[in-house]
Order: C-alpha cells, then structure tokens, then sequence
C-alpha cells in the first residue's frame, strides 16, 4: 500500500476529527465542548475534501461549522454559566456512565477496522465521486455502518427526550 | 521542485501584500474622512501624515498585552487569531490577475470564500463572550445575530452568478465577464451582496457590534496592544476581501480595455474601499431592529426573486 500526500492529509483530518470529538464529549464547560466539535467539523469537511467531495467539504463548512454552531454558541452564551455550574456538570459525569457509549463506541470502531482490513482506506479516491455511487454504497455494501450510526442518532433523540420531560416536583 | 518554490512566493506576496493594503488603509481611512467631513485627520508625522502608520505601529507593539484576570484565557487569545486567519484565508481563491492568484480556479472557490466569512463570525462571538464583560458580551451576541442572518442572503445573492456561469470557480466567473459584466443582469443581486459584505465586515452602518457610543468597544472593548491590533488589521482586510470578491463577481475583475489587468483590479477594488470610507463618513447607524427587519423583510425576499427571476429568464432562453 503506497501511500500519497493526500492519503497522509486524509488519515491526518481524520484522527484530528475523532481526537476533538472525544474532547468535545468530555468536556463540563459547554463552550469548550461546542469549540471541539466545531474543530471536529473542519476536520470532517478536510476528510470530504480528500475523499473526493469538495461541494459536500464546502457545505460542511458553511451550513455545520458556520451556521448552525454558531446559533447553538449562541444559545449557551446567554447561559450565565459559572464555576458552579461547571462543578455541577462535571459531576454528572461518573465512570459508570461510560459502560454503554464505550460499548456502543467500540461496535461502531470494530466495524471501521473491518471497513480498514477489507480495503485500503480512501486508496483510489482522488476524483471527483457522483451522489448516486455514494447512495448505492450506503444502502449496499455498507448499511451495516448506517444501521449502527441510526443507532447512535436514536440514541440521541431518547436522551433528548430524557432531557425535556416535564419536571415532577421536586426535581 | 521550482513550481512550488514560486506558489510559495507569490502567496506570501499576496498575503503580505493584502496585510500591508490593511494597515495602511487604517491611515487612507482617516485622511478621507477628515476631508468629507471637512477636518484635518492625522497630518502630522511625516509628509501629510503618512509616516502616522509607523507612529500607530511602534505604539501598538509596545503598549502592554493585557488579558482581564476574568476573562477566559485560552479562547480570549485564539479569538482575535481566528479573525485574522479567517479573513487572509479567504484570499486564496481570489484571482488578482490571469497570472496572479494562489488557488483561482479551486472549483468550490465561491464557497470556500462564503465558509471563511461565515467562520469569521466566531471570532467576533468568541472575543465577546471570553472578554466576561456586559459591554463585550453585548457586542458578541449582536455580531452573532447580524452576521448568521446577513449570510444567508449573501449566499443567495450569489447564486445569481452562479447561475449565469456555471461554476463555482472565481476565475470560470471572471472569464465568462469578457462581454458584459455580471452588475448588468444581476443588479438585484449585487445589491444585497454589496449591503450583507458590508455587514459582514460590520462596518459602519452596520457596526453595531462595535458601536462605540453604546457598547464602549463592544465586543472587543477589553483587548489591548496587538490583540486588538489584529481585530483592527481583520477589519480592513475584510474591506478588501470583499472588494475584491465585488469586482469579481459583479464587475469583471481584471477584465478592462487598454490598461494592464492588475492595474484594472486594483482600480475597481480601489474604487470599493473608497465607498466603504465614504459610507462611514456619509451614513448614521440604525437601531439594532431596523438592522435586522431590513435584512429578514426587504434583502431576503429580494435576493429571493432576484434567483427567481433569474431562473425563470436562463429556462425561457432569454438570459
């Protein structure tokens, strides 16, 4: 396996996206959680740009990282958020939280390096690839790894859920 | 080996030079707007003042770095960086002449212009809410505001010119302007584009992030020495960066009869920084109400039909 420049600058974005995306979950301090995902983002869009994506590199840029962050850190901006607030935050998170997300983590991981082990990463993808043959992908060879992100987004939505119940008294 | 050694050069010299452009503009401003507003401005230092910029320098490297002990450290220092960076980066697709240019015809240029600004905006929020100051968070929350809702019909105002060309590329869209310039069909689209590039590098009088006579500095009223020499250099260079992409879009770049192209685009752009300048001196700022009622009621709907119409003209074979 001969690997490029462009292949360098893939794995490169690549790991600097999942390195900032664990930052951004860890952190108490929401601003600081939403600045890595930000960064996580641009990292995403460089990984787009590589697999041979730009309009997708670019959209990633200015709807995700440009608009829709910016409104959420402009939510939180106006949460007066102090010390207090981040010691409370912080000690939501105990240890035995992370069992199911590491579980969860570690299917959605054992899938990536079968992906790896199967082919050569981004390998011949240095042009230019239409929407139709990343639909076809998707809902082909690769639906198990849709299926387990779904799982994810489901994940999501029941903690949201969780979060916006009516409060019973005393809480 | 060579090849990259001169695309090293030449993009050093581009960016060397827009930051230059930057400074100086700070004393350009100051003079013109002394003499429409029928003052002197700096004239002191050197011929006419022009040595004042190297005065303001000398100043601005020496005077204290002051972080607030309550401001939060990290992101109060990365915020004037990002300004900066994001606005030189924008640069990079822009073609100066046929020739010069560090990446013109990357074939999402116009996007990855329209994804600087919109990261730009973090900077200003970022600077607001790391300063921990009423004014400063004020300031931030007014740029977050104007800037996300400015942006969005910047972004449909070009798409006019897409259109028309075909292409996202800069320098495809300066080419397809050898015959007419795209300010003729697309009049309703330069307008919008114009007034959200101004809003965009919150200049007068859409500087209510700054406004210095409610918000003190707004949302950089806490920084000092050259952090706050940096958000005063991003400015100006976010006055070229979107002169530049004015006369790229609008009005043909280089394209020009008889004289030399680099010096057509400096003319235009030339042109651009001065309406800026003269805006500041010419206009009164709105409240922040009006600020966004004329963006959401009067630009959006018409940049919408000015896509619409556009659209509906390109189908009939007309356009």
């Amino acid at each position: 396996m001969n690997v490029s420049g462009f292949d360098l600058v893939f794995y490169g974005a690549a790991s600097f996206s999942m390195v900032t995306t664990a930052v951004a979950i860890t952190r108490s301090n929401p601003v600081y959680g939403l600045l890595n995902f930000v960064l996580s983002l641009l990292g995403m869009a460089v990984v787009f740009y590589t697999l041979g994506a730009p309009f997708a590199a670019a959209l990633e840029v200015i709807v995700y990282a440009g608009a829709i962050m910016v409104l959420f850190l402009f939510v939180v901006m106006m949460l007066k958020l102090d010390r207090t607030t981040v010691a409370r935050e912080a000690s939501w998170i105990t240890s035995a939280i992370w069992i199911v997300p590491i579980l969860l983590g570690a299917m959605l991981g054992g899938e990536l390096v079968d992906v790896l082990l199967q082919k050569t990463g981004p390998g011949s993808a240095h042009q230019v690839i239409s929407p139709q043959a990343v639909g076809l992908r998707l809902f082909t060879t690769d639906l198990g790894a849709v299926e387990l992100a779904s799982m994810l987004l489901l994940a999501g939505l029941i903690g949201a859920y969780h979060l916006g119940r009516p409060s019973s008294e005393g809480d | 080996m060579i090849g990259v050694l001169i695309e090293l050069v030449e993009a050093t010299g581009i960016l060397l030079g827009v930051t230059l452009l930057a400074a100086g503009l700070t004393f350009a401003e100051r003079r013109l707007l002394g003499f429409w507003q029928d003052r002197l401005g700096p004239n002191r230092v050197g011929w006419q003042g022009t040595l004042q910029i190297v005065a303001d320098m000398i100043k601005i490297f020496f005077k204290q770095d002051w972080t607030p002990p309550f401001a939060d450290p990290v992101i109060f220092v990365a915020a004037p960086i990002i300004v900066l960076t994001t606005v030189v980066l924008g640069f990079a697709v822009v073609p100066i002449t046929p020739l010069v240019g560090i990446i013109p015809d990357m074939n999402i240029g116009l996007l990855f212009f329209l994804g600087m600004t919109s990261l730009s905006v973090y900077g200003v929020i970022l600077a607001g809410w790391s300063s921990n100051s009423k004014f400063a968070l004020l300031g931030g929350m007014r740029a977050a505001a104007q800037m996300v809702s400015y942006e969005v019909f910047m972004g449909l105002a070009v798409i006019g010119v897409v259109m028309l060309t075909g292409s996202f590329s800069l320098s495809k869209i300066v080419d397809a302007q050898t015959n007419m310039w795209f300010i003729v069909p697309q009049f309703f689209g330069f307008l919008p584009f114009l007034i959200a590039g101004i809003a965009e590098a919150h200049r007068l009088p859409f500087d209510l992030p700054e406004g210095e006579n409610e918000l003190g500095a707004g949302f950089h009223t806490e920084y000092s020495s050259m952090k706050f020499g940096m958000f005063f250099v991003g400015e100006y260079a976010s006055i070229v960066l979107i002169s530049s992409i004015t006369v790229v879009l609008y009005f043909g770049g280089w394209h020009g009869p008889f004289l030399p192209p680099a010096l057509w685009f400096a003319l235009k752009i030339g042109f651009f920084i001065g309406f800026f300048i003269l805006l500041r001196a010419a206009l009164p700022r709105p409240r922040y109400d009006q600020l966004m009622s004329y963006g959401w009621k009067l630009m959006l709907p018409l940049s919408i039909a000015n896509l619409a119409i556009t659209g509906a003209l390109m189908l009939s074979g007309i356009g």
